[in-house]
């Protein structure tokens, strides 16, 4: 830790000596952040990696979905061999013969979709809940933070299998799913920091001007909560993203028609007795390589965003 | 004492209450039980006979105040696709599971201490930050893909372990366990290091973090200056020290693992209770899903508990405060 310290302090000496424009928290921020190589790597990973999701039809060299297009003659080709119309399947195909590559990004789109977008929702649903437990406090608090206790006393796996297994498949369901187990995270973390907060003078300020309760909750009070929800946002966007994979790979959460990476692998299961192994083996490494990446970011930013590592 | 006892009770009671009212409700509403049970060819009398012999035509609170009594008495429902009593069912696969618990718990704290305590003393040599940035990967990597490259890596290439299946078992006290025989253990090797890598990477820095804290105390500096040997402070101060954090959460992890072993058996095909659960939600057998439920809902209620009860017992302040509330 202190050794993290020590590097931060010399890299903000160094960083203002050099500097001639006026240090701003965001260019400090950003500076800090830049100490690390190998966060470095993983922001400019997790970049590529969304433009590739964003991009996917544009890239994919076949559409795997297309019906017309994919046929079974090129059903579990090895890597690198060519398939029926010519392009050829750097990473082999799969059982059904669509190319790995195409699926992969195709996969990838669906992943980080459910993964950010179940995020973003628990985001906005904890953080009312959150904000609301610390700023009112008394029986709210108490309700509010023994539902989170109980349901973070259950594993989030359970939890979304119970959820999975009444609701069925599909992609709105799996965010639905995701959306219950991950809430509650961002509601603990958002009300620790706005208990701190709500002692501060300026809440007091906002309060004697007359604002109302919902301006000083989300105007005031929510700013200043930002950090660490910033580093739970991305772990969790990462955690609900293996998470949805592994549903996926136990069948309950997407439909076959709309595979996720998750789903690719479990496709590739059944072939790796006979040695295919690139069915599931390529989509596991771009799974593993999201999740890592986000990964890498969310410790960063830990480091870079807390206080208590600060001067 | 006796009131926080009963009170976290009562607690308990509601939770479970709570719980049983949710997936009951929630599995209510899965699909038609009845499709599964009729013959395809059974005309409408058929049916009407099996809906009212099973009860499915009573409105849903007068089914549930059934399945609460009849589970107070034990009795959890015939599985619809084996025709056995659910609990039967879970109770048969149940040492499967515990067994591969146990056995990742054993992995995890085995090689988790050890490397956790080196990386805690030597923070800044090369194989501490090996060590540390394996154990970010053991939390990142998704169970069922690692599941999945290890049998392609041991079984499917090298060929050195079975990939499925529990093997030969034996029977002690009744119960079968394949930790005793060869066969048995070289089935229960794959799974149980794949359920053990989350725990491992826990554990490793939990003993890491819980080193570093307590190495600068005054009692190892005085044990130092006494003159004892670094394997006798090691191994008696900080180790003792150390497991305090270390074994609350693993105690509290345990139920984690059971519900985690899931993914681990559906990989591995071992037939303990969470495969028993992914079947069972598959063929809609509802008895068998809910009594599923209701057994780890009351496993989990009961290690809070307990670990409650403990603390509360090892710091007094925990009940005082409860009081006050």
């Amino acid at each position: 830790m202190s050794a993290v310290q020590e590097n931060a302090d010399h890299g903000r000496a160094g960083h203002s000596q050099s500097a001639v424009e006026v240090e701003t928290p965001f260019r400090r921020f950003v500076a800090d952040y830049m100490e690390n190589k190998i966060a470095v790597f993983g922001a400019i990973s997790v970049f590529v990696v969304v433009l590739i999701a964003l991009f996917g039809p544009l890239i994919a060299p076949t559409d795997p979905y297309d019906l017309a297009s994919v046929t079974f003659m090129d059903n579990k080709l090895e890597p690198g061999e060519q398939m029926g119309n010519g392009v050829t399947a750097v990473l082999g195909t799969d059982g059904l013969g669509r190319d790995m590559v195409s699926a992969m990004i195709y996969g990838l789109r669906i992943s980080l979709g459910v993964g950010i977008g179940s995020g973003i929702i628990a985001l906005l649903i904890g953080v009312t809940f959150g904000l609301c437990a610390a700023y009112f406090g008394g029986k709210v608090d108490t309700v509010i933070m023994r539902i989170v206790d109980i349901q973070l006393s259950f594993p989030a796996i359970l939890v979304a299998l119970v959820l999975l297994a009444t609701l069925g498949k599909g992609i709105d369901k799996i965010i639905i799913a995701l959306v219950v187990v991950q809430w509650a995270y961002y509601a603990r973390t958002v009300r620790g920091s706005a208990l701190v907060e709500r002692r501060r003078e300026y809440i007091e300020a906002a309060t004697c001007l007359g604002l109302s309760k919902r301006r000083v909750i989300f105007r005031h009070m929510l700013p200043n909560c930002l950090p660490p929800l910033i580093v739970v946002a991305t772990m969790q966007v990462a955690h609900a993203i293996s998470l949805e994979a592994t549903l996926s790979f136990l069948g309950l959460g997407l439909p076959v028609t709309e595979p996720s990476l998750g789903l690719l692998i479990a496709n590739g299961f059944e072939y790796i007795m006979s040695g295919l192994y690139w069915i599931s083996v390529y989509p596991g490494l771009a799974l593993l390589f999201t999740i890592v990446t986000i990964n890498l970011v969310g410790d960063r930013l830990r480091d870079v965003l807390n206080p208590r590592l600060q001067k | 004492m006796t009131v926080f006892v009963i009170r976290r009770l009562m607690q308990a009671a509601l939770v479970v209450l709570i719980m049983s009212l949710l997936v009951f409700g929630g599995v209510f509403l899965v699909g038609d039980p009845v499709e599964m049970l009729v013959a395809d060819d059974a005309d409408q009398a058929e049916r009407e006979a099996i809906i009212k012999s099973m009860g499915l035509d009573l409105p849903f609170y007068i089914q549930y105040l059934r399945f609460i009594g009849n589970a107070l008495q034990g009795d959890m429902g015939n599985s619809f696709v084996f025709q056995e009593s659910a609990m039967h069912l879970i109770a048969e696969r149940m040492p499967a599971t515990f067994e591969l618990a146990f056995a990742a718990l054993f992995i995890a704290v085995v090689f988790g201490i050890p490397l956790g305590i080196y990386a805690g003393l030597n923070a800044n040599s090369w194989i501490s930050k090996t060590i540390m940035t394996t154990s970010i990967l053991g939390f990142s990597l998704p169970t069922f893909w690692v599941g999945i490259m290890m049998i392609l890596f041991f079984a499917v290439i090298m060929g050195w372990l079975p990939s499925s299946g529990r093997g030969e078992t034996v029977d002690v006290f009744g119960i079968q366990l394949s930790l005793f025989t060869l066969d048995g253990l070289s089935h229960v090797c794959l799974p149980a290091v794949n359920l053990a890598l989350f725990k491992l990477s826990m554990v490793i820095r939990l003993a890491r973090a819980g080193t570093r804290e307590v190495v600068h105390q005054d009692y190892i500096k005085f044990a130092r200056a006494k003159g004892l040997s670094d394997t006798r402070i090691i191994g008696v101060h900080l180790f003792k020290n150390i497991m305090i954090p270390v074994v609350t959460v693993l105690g509290l992890e345990f139920g984690g693992l059971v519900a985690f072993s899931v993914v681990t058996e559906t990989v591995f095909a071992w037939p303990g209770m969470g495969k028993l659960l992914i079947d069972s939600i598959n063929f809609l057998d509802r008895p068998v899903i809910v009594a599923y439920l209701m057994f780890v809902v009351v496993l989990f209620v009961v290690i809070n508990l307990i670990v409650d009860v403990l603390y509360s017992v090892l710091d007094p302040r925990v009940r005082l405060q409860e009081m006050k509330s």
